[in-house]
């Protein structure tokens, strides 16, 4: 069992605040990514759960005991650190054998046990080799093992994959999320990858300037974003962001993006956006997969855009155009036969359903 | 016109081919000439007269007669020679792991001070070697002056009766591995101090999480991490300790009783004071084997770890 | 989960256990504090009471009062020392033998160390090592030989090597030289090849390379190798005493220890103010320059 509650957990460094309270549960057996660009707390808020910070205020609790004041070594947790942190010293074996070698376990235990974690990431063959001769992604998975084989309450990833390669990034995702399903034990990661935090965790933390955004299913997020700052940062390519007006034609309401582009609400939403109609500081998103190329049979929800595009960017089973709205940059994904070509025009299909309107005052999505 | 035109590229090719082999020569005997000083200075003043002391050692005192290992014999027969031997050994041992114990503990403290304050307390704590030991040895022959001496005052303060520091053999062995400590404990700590900083604070991390308390952290990881700076510091201080001639001379001139001489100052006093050459080379190469065995087994010890670490 | 099941009373006994981290913190850096002052004074002490004597007359300090404060402190013993001529010769000879020895280890040792550290050349590596291996071969094992050597070559050549002090020019050197070339070495290794190479694009030979590439971006290495030959110069006794015996030909630490300590009666004022003033010049440097010295020590051995 190892349930993990933070309430109001505060962070000072001398003057400044890095994690501005964080109130966070996180479940037994639970994958949670914490993700947010550099500075935004995350690793503070990880390093606070592990020990190796000290708390400035607020709780973090393990099973509904208060652990501020409990040194890292008898926390009952496992880290994997970005930069590894083998003993370069030791052998893979002695790495990953050294938390139970302290707390003297059987010998027969402890080869039992590091069979098993080696077993499970492959590297069996490695055990009697010294770090220096691993590459990046055998230290990573000796760097799990040593976590797996202490069997902890939770086991703790600090950007584990920043240092390694574009493909062996990939590849390690993977690994990890087969080892979360083997070995079922609560997880907290941080990355600044949101990538990786939608593909492994099964609740994401967004996280920015020390407080948390949203939290939440990674669809939710995706599809329910609840700020600005989640629905520009979840998704890659990146939401389009656009300053908008709201206009109020008799029952229905309409986007105006600029002197020619206009776009109809959706009946569905227009209850929602009435009372902001004909107010300034609204912003319109829409994820670029939701405007593409005009098709024939199209459904009443749609809006039209005519683009001049200006940079195709052809990646195979798609292709990324780019046009510009009153000088800012829109973002749109269409077929790679629907003939964009750079310089000409191309009229686009947005599937309005799926937009989202922004108040900018409060940052929040209307 | 055509064969012209075909001879002066070749002409030209191999102008160029053997203005590049003697540029090629230029290169490697200009960088012979830079480092020859260093070779003179080196062959001449170190090296070739480590080999004349060999063959001063094979001669009698007046230096006219060749005696063979007549000189080695003699001293082997003193049983002065032997207590000199006895007293080098154990002063540069005692000494040398008193001062890496001191310069290990203190390096520690320092390190753990926020580095702010760290620069002043090192720079504090480094005076004793920076001070020329010539100079601070009169301190210490002040302090352990057997009618005015310092500490002689604050013992008689609490009631102990006062130490003869170098008039009694022990006491005077111990002044002696003092001073040397106190001389040498601050080049320990800058050492260690260094070689502390270049463990990664991750590593310490990781032990914390996997359970160590800070014994164990600082056996598992600080030691290991350690090793190599360690084995040279003391390769370097055993060596220099052994061959120490200015704290012997200036605190007791090897005595009382002969029972403070080391080599270098036992050589200096049969060699040049007693007028015989032969014999002072002897005694002086007697410290030639003793260091030979510690500098091999150090430095085979300092090969084996730096495989392991990189 | 709500906060109030966080505090259970099972918790709060648990957590007593543990007492505060920040606490512990806090505790460790006293324990720090308390033992680098016992360490400070146990290193400051001598030459704080060097201080002290120096400042006494002999009359107190024959009088046995507390040694460890000056009652009726005096700079008779400073002036006395400042106005007389045999000690201004001996710092004299100290300072000119120092200076130009130093002048002479960079002189052999920069351009031995550019040679060893970037041009291949027959020997080359071995040469290193053996630079590093002469160090390990301690002065008091040389001057016997070394003496007998001078003094074949003054009967031989009527050279006088023996009793001058411009003898000290070639030994020292033996002892500076090659810790300096170390350092150096360690140095250059450190300046990226390419930096080389764009300097032989832009058309320098080797001089100039050196001089405006490598001394420049070396010159910490340099500050840190001039301070160290300084200071083992300046500190030097065996070669000196070896080898100089005439009054106005002794250096330093030597001319204090025999000419002060002559006799059985000894003016302690006057040594302890002699020593101080002997120590002062390292101690300026040291003060002015200590990132420097640090460097320049743990550079060979974290280089190395």
């Amino acid at each position: 069992m190892a349930q993990v509650s933070l309430r109001k957990v505060v962070k000072r460094f001398d003057d400044t605040e890095a994690v501005r309270g964080i109130d966070l549960d996180i479940a037994d057996k639970e994958f949670v990514v914490l993700v947010g660009p550099s500075g935004c707390g995350k690793s503070t808020t990880l390093r606070m759960i592990a020990g190796l910070e000290e708390i400035s205020a607020g709780e973090i609790a393990v099973d509904g005991e208060v652990v501020n004041d409990v040194p890292p070594k008898d926390r009952d947790m496992a880290m994997v650190f970005q930069n590894y942190a083998l003993y370069p010293h030791m052998t893979v074996y002695e790495n990953m054998s050294f938390g139970l070698r302290l707390k003297h376990y059987p010998k027969d235990e402890i080869a039992r046990r590091v069979q098993e974690a080696a077993r499970i990431l492959d590297i069996t063959e490695l055990l009697e080799r010294k770090p220096r001769q691993l590459s990046g992604g055998q230290r990573q998975r000796v760097a799990m093992g040593r976590a797996i084989v202490r069997n902890p309450k939770v086991f703790l990833f600090d950007e584990p994959l920043s240092n390694l390669d574009a493909k062996l990034r990939v590849q390690m995702r993977t690994e990890i999320k087969r080892v979360h399903q083997k070995v079922r034990t609560t997880t907290v990661y941080v990355t600044h990858d949101q990538i990786e935090a939608m593909t492994l965790a099964d609740r994401v933390v967004v996280m920015n300037r020390g407080k948390i955004e949203q939290i939440g299913a990674p669809n939710d997020l995706y599809h329910a974003p609840a700020t600005r700052f989640v629905a520009g940062f979840i998704g890659s390519p990146a939401m389009n962001l656009l300053p908008c007006r709201l206009e109020q034609t008799g029952d229905a309401l309409r986007v105006r993006l600029s002197d020619d582009i206009v776009l109809p609400v959706p009946p569905s939403r227009v209850g929602r956006y009435r009372g902001y109609a004909g107010r300034d500081g609204l912003t319109f998103g829409l994820r670029p997969e939701h405007l593409t190329e005009c098709k024939p049979n199209g459904d009443a929800q749609l809006g039209y855009v005519d683009a001049v595009l200006e940079v195709t960017e052809p990646m195979g089973m798609e292709t990324l155009v780019f046009f510009r709205v009153n000088g800012l940059d829109v973002c749109a994904r269409v077929s790679p036969n629907a003939g964009a070509r750079e310089g000409a025009p191309m009229r686009l299909a947005a599937s309005l359903d799926n937009m989202h309107l922004i108040d900018d005052a409060t940052g929040r999505v209307i | 016109m055509v064969d012209a035109a075909l001879q002066a590229p070749s002409a030209a090719v191999a102008r160029r081919r053997g203005g590049f082999r003697r540029f090629m020569q230029r290169r490697s005997t200009i960088a012979f000439l830079m480092a020859l000083p260093l070779i003179l200075l080196i062959a001449l003043l170190v090296i070739y007269p480590a080999f004349y002391s060999l063959h001063l050692a094979t001669l009698n005192k007046s230096m006219e007669r060749f005696v063979g290992l007549g000189n080695f014999a003699f001293l082997f027969k003193r049983e002065t020679f032997w207590m000199v031997v006895q007293q080098s050994c154990i002063f540069a041992i005692t000494a040398v792991i008193f001062k890496a114990l001191i310069g290990f503990i203190v390096a520690h403290f320092v390190h753990n001070i926020p580095s702010k304050g760290q620069r002043k307390w090192r720079g504090m704590l480094l005076v004793p070697w920076v001070i020329p030991p010539a100079m601070s040895c009169l301190a210490w022959l002040w302090l352990f002056d057997p009618s005015y001496s310092a500490f002689n005052w604050l013992l008689a303060l609490v009631g102990v009766d006062p130490v003869s520091w170098t008039g009694e053999p022990n006491w005077a062995r111990a002044s002696v591995i003092l001073v040397n400590v106190w001389i040498g404990a601050p080049f320990f700590m800058i050492m260690y101090l260094a070689a502390l900083k270049s463990v990664p604070e991750q590593l310490y991390e990781a032990a914390a999480i996997d359970g160590a308390n800070w014994w164990q952290r600082m056996w598992y990881v600080t030691l290991p991490m350690m090793r190599n700076i360690m084995a040279i510091t003391a390769l370097f201080s055993l060596i220099v300790t052994f061959a120490n001639f200015d704290i012997v001379r200036i605190l007791t001139a090897g005595g009382p009783i002969d029972r403070t001489h080391v080599f270098a100052t036992w050589a200096f006093w049969v060699g040049i004071q007693g007028n015989d050459i032969p014999l002072g080379a002897s005694v002086s190469l007697f410290m030639v084997p003793i260091l030979t065995v510690a500098a091999v087994f150090i430095l085979r010890d300092i090969n084996r770890r730096a495989g392991e670490m990189s | 989960m709500t906060a109030a099941s966080l505090t259970t009373p099972a918790t709060s006994a648990r957590a007593r256990k543990y007492g505060s981290m920040s606490r512990d913190r806090r505790w460790a850096l006293r324990w720090s504090y308390v033992f680098l002052t016992l360490f400070a004074i146990f290193f400051l002490m001598p030459p704080v009471y060097m201080l002290i004597t120096s400042l006494k007359t002999s009359a107190e300090i024959s009088a046995a009062t507390n040694p460890w404060w000056v009652q009726n402190p005096t700079l008779s013993n400073y002036t006395e020392l400042l106005t007389s001529r045999m000690y201004l010769t001996f710092f004299l000879n100290s300072a000119l033998v120092s200076v130009i020895v130093v002048t002479i280890t960079m002189l052999i040792s920069i351009p031995a160390a550019f040679a060893l550290s970037r041009m291949r050349f027959w020997g080359s590596a071995t040469l290193a090592t053996g630079v590093f291996l002469t160090y390990l071969i301690p002065e008091t094992l040389l001057f016997i030989p070394l003496f007998k050597m001078f003094a074949l070559v003054n009967e031989h050549l009527g050279i006088q090597l023996i009793n001058r002090w411009w003898v000290l020019l070639l030994l020292y050197p033996t002892l500076t030289v090659p810790f300096c070339t170390w350092i150096m070495i360690g140095y250059f290794a450190s300046i990226p090849k390419e930096l080389d190479e764009a300097a032989l694009m832009d058309g320098a030979n080797y001089r100039q390379i050196l001089t405006r590439v490598f001394i420049p971006v070396a010159l910490p290495g340099l500050i840190a190798a001039t301070i160290f030959a300084f200071t083992v110069s300046w500190a030097q006794f065996l070669y000196p005493l070896a080898f100089t015996t005439s009054a106005d030909q002794l250096v330093l630490p030597v001319g204090i220890i025999t000419t002060l300590t002559k006799g059985d009666v000894f003016n302690w004022g006057q040594i302890m103010t002699g020593a101080l003033l002997g120590a002062a010049p390292p101690l300026i440097i040291y003060a002015f320059l200590m990132d420097y010295y640090i460097a320049g020590l743990t550079a060979g051995a974290t280089k190395g």
